[in-house]
């Protein structure tokens, strides 16, 4: 495919390796980065963006994010999804299996990757279900969805419970070259929980969710990667034990990796003090002292990635009680500023774990997570000292359910490069 | 004050007041005719989507004997099984034209929720494990007309605390005016935790028996067996239970109370309710009147 060539001019560039950005211009030539240096001629009919005062990074890589189709068009689709995506400065993300139907087969992973390509504002990538229907039971075929490109399995929105099926999961996937992902939640310990179980769940009478059910098979499944040698990933991490957990697994050389939801290094239980119940997620928000932990997992790189959970929800659906709504918030257009506000981290750490770390958990990073003569065309150019409000009505998402209404944050998405091609320029969609 | 939606956010002085204006409709309530127009052309609904017989009652006796007009929303008989959302549903109710709205939701935090969607006033008639505002005034109208006040007084809340709206009303109520508070019960039927609740715990009720003026005993789910909370009712009766033979060895002036529905036999033996200073009828007579009070100052009062 030929495009027209692009030039990102007075930029701060962070090339493959660099510690921090430094002043450069990019020319982009048929969907490839062809120079990256002080300044670059631009080939006639060939498009400018002003990249004054921004970062250009790579592309940010979504590793959990729910696109809703098939089965709950209402609160979201893989077009509106994109889209959210995009304006956050994504160029892929991988789309989670608990869709209706579960993304379980291979007719259903080609439907997905399908539409992503039809709406052609990122890359959907797709994590297939372990379990048939997600229900913990049977596998699912696991071998015919890798074979279409699937890397990343996981029954995500529950753990798979049985620990003999799980053994046997890893087992049968050590072949796969793939890595299985684990939504960590012992059902029966968090059976019922709307939040976190402690001191606010006591006082506003609703039931809790304890640590230990996500610890306990944080624990289970480094056993059993000790065991099966099979790379496990260990989505949204929550709590102080699991992030120490994970500590101790990396520094035993077991092949983990780990993410945190930007709620997860944000927001505390204290937050659901009003009863809001754009606050309900799970794993549910945590204390402080489970905040500081989660941070210190993302400086010191126990934790490899910052993924989204992004999963939208209709206002219907929301406006339930709080033992009634559904968990989960919207994240794609929020995560890269939030982690630009939050984390007190070099801009080079902040694109690592947003694209370069998640890229290579999903196994995508010949085409992602990288600034370098050669490589594709995938950017993110983000002013990191520009502020912006959240309004829920202008996100792209078709759910308005985000818990940062009303924050200002630091960190403008103001322009996206999807394959050589700007999809999104001064912060506006162009596709 | 807009709404009632939680002790908290009355405070002592919200407490004495709403106590104080009680002795006024209780003098009514003894009237041969106990009605009063001080609400007269005010609608107020019952949106109740838990059963209720008892607090319904009385909160829509309450509303008559002030001439107000009542509309019973209840749940079994409405869109809400039709899956309409609570927004809609009270959107709905709230365009017939009304004035105040007592929910009672099995989850926390409804009414709250509710505040935020309707102009009217909204009482929360219980929620969940939370709060149930007007139980609690009862509670402490019932202990100040028998002790004079709650100042300096020592009161056991005995049983299931972790899943009651009654306990959490009750502590904030009781230890706001004055009382010092005990907690006995074990431990799967605390809350996971009690951190910045001024009040002591104990896991048996012999513990408080010699040292308190007043024993608040909490109704025993039969299904907190099954849920591994407790072995039995059998062994729960045996460390937790006021049977009759505690009951004996208790000083005549120590109140015992309850919110019912009572299980006797279980949490309380089968002749403490006939014991003269068992006051458990007095606690539902005061009700009626405490909310007319509640709903006389929610629709009558300032409006902040």
């Amino acid at each position: 495919m030929t495009t027209p060539a692009l030039a990102i001019r007075g930029g701060s560039v962070l090339t493959d390796g660099s510690s921090q950005p430094v002043r450069a211009d990019i020319l982009v030539v048929d969907g490839r980065i062809v120079a990256i240096g002080g300044s670059v001629e631009v080939p006639s009919g060939g498009e400018v963006l002003d990249a004054t005062g921004c970062v250009v990074g790579p592309g940010l890589v979504d590793l959990h994010t729910h696109l809703r189709e098939p089965g709950n068009e209402a609160a979201e689709t893989i077009e509106t999804g994109s889209r959210a995506a995009m304006l956050g400065g994504y160029t892929a993300v991988v789309a989670m299996p608990n869709t209706t139907p579960a993304i379980d087969s291979a007719a259903v992973v080609e439907q997905v990757l399908r539409l992503g390509r039809t709406a052609g504002l990122c890359e959907v990538l797709v994590a297939g279900a372990i379990t048939v229907g997600r229900a913990g039971e049977r596998l699912a075929p696991m071998a015919e969805m890798a074979e279409l490109g699937v890397r990343i399995f996981t029954d995500d929105g529950a753990g798979v419970q049985n620990n003999r099926l799980m053994r046997r999961a890893l087992e049968y996937a050590s072949s796969l070259g793939v890595t299985l992902a684990q939504h960590c939640e012992d059902a029966a310990l968090s059976e019922g929980g709307v939040m976190h179980e402690g001191a606010w769940s006591a006082r506003l009478g609703l039931p809790g969710q304890p640590s230990e059910a996500e610890e306990l098979m944080v624990a289970r499944d480094i056993a059993l990667c000790r065991r099966t040698g099979t790379p496990v990933h260990f989505l949204h991490m929550s709590t102080a034990g699991s992030v120490e957990l994970i500590r101790r697994a990396k520094a035993d050389g077991l092949p983990v990796t780990a993410e945190a939801a930007p709620h997860h290094f944000t927001l505390t239980d204290a937050c659901l003090a009003g009863y809001d119940t754009v606050f309900k997620v799970h794993p549910p928000l945590r204390t402080d002292t489970d905040v500081a932990a989660v941070k210190a997992g993302l400086a010191d790189g126990t934790i490899d990635a910052i993924a989204t959970d992004h999963a939208p929800h209709t206002p219907e659906t929301k406006e339930q009680s709080m033992l009634d709504a559904p968990p989960g918030m919207l994240g794609l257009q929020t995560a890269l500023s939030l982690a630009i506000t939050e984390l007190d981290l070099p801009i080079a750490r902040v694109f690592s774990l947003l694209s370069s770390g998640p890229a290579r958990i999903v196994k995508a990073n010949d085409r992602h997570g990288h600034v370098s003569v050669g490589r594709a065309a995938n950017l993110c150019v983000v002013d990191p000292l520009a502020t912006w409000t959240v309004n829920p009505a202008a996100l792209a998402s078709k759910a308005r359910n985000t818990p940062y209404a009303g924050r200002t944050l630091f960190g403008v998405v103001r322009h996206t490069v999807f394959n050589g091609l700007a999809t999104v320029v001064d912060s506006t969609a162009r596709r | 004050m807009k709404h009632l939606l939680s002790i908290e956010d009355l405070g002592a002085d919200g407490l004495e007041h709403l106590l104080t204006l009680t002795d006024r409709f209780v003098e009514v309530s003894q009237r041969k005719v106990p009605r009063i127009p001080a609400l007269q052309g005010k609608t107020v609904v019952s949106l109740f989507y838990e059963d209720s017989t008892r607090t319904r009652l009385s909160f829509e006796t309450a509303a008559k004997r002030l001439s107000a007009d009542v509309m019973t929303f209840s749940v079994s008989t409405s869109s809400a099984n039709k899956g309409e959302s609570i927004r809609d549903t009270v959107e709905t109710i709230e365009a017939m034209g009304i004035d105040a709205i007592v929910v009672r939701h099995k989850a926390a935090g409804v009414p709250l929720q509710i505040s935020r969607w309707t102009q009217a006033s909204v009482v929360n008639g219980g929620d969940g494990w939370h709060q149930h505002p007007t139980q609690a005034l009862l509670d402490c109208y019932t202990i100040r007309t028998r002790l004079g006040s709650l100042r300096g007084r020592s009161i056991a809340i005995v049983g299931d605390i972790k899943h009651s709206r009654v306990a959490r009303s009750n502590v904030q109520a009781f230890t706001a005016l004055g009382a010092e508070v005990t907690l006995v019960g074990p431990a799967t039927l605390l809350p996971p935790s009690l951190e910045g609740w001024p009040v002591k715990v104990e896991h048996e009720i012999e513990a408080v028996l010699g040292r308190v003026d007043v024993i608040y005993l909490l109704r025993m789910q039969m299904e907190r067996t099954t849920e591994a909370l407790v072995p039995s009712l059998r062994e729960y009766t045996s460390i937790y239970g006021l049977t009759d033979e505690r009951s004996a060895r208790l000083a005549d002036d120590v109140l015992v109370m309850h919110p019912g529905p009572m299980n006797r036999g279980v949490e309380i033996g089968p002749s403490v309710p006939d014991r003269p200073n068992t006051v458990i009828t007095q606690q539902v007579a005061n009700g009626v009147a405490v909310r007319m009070a509640v709903l006389f100052e929610l629709l009558t009062g300032e409006r902040s």
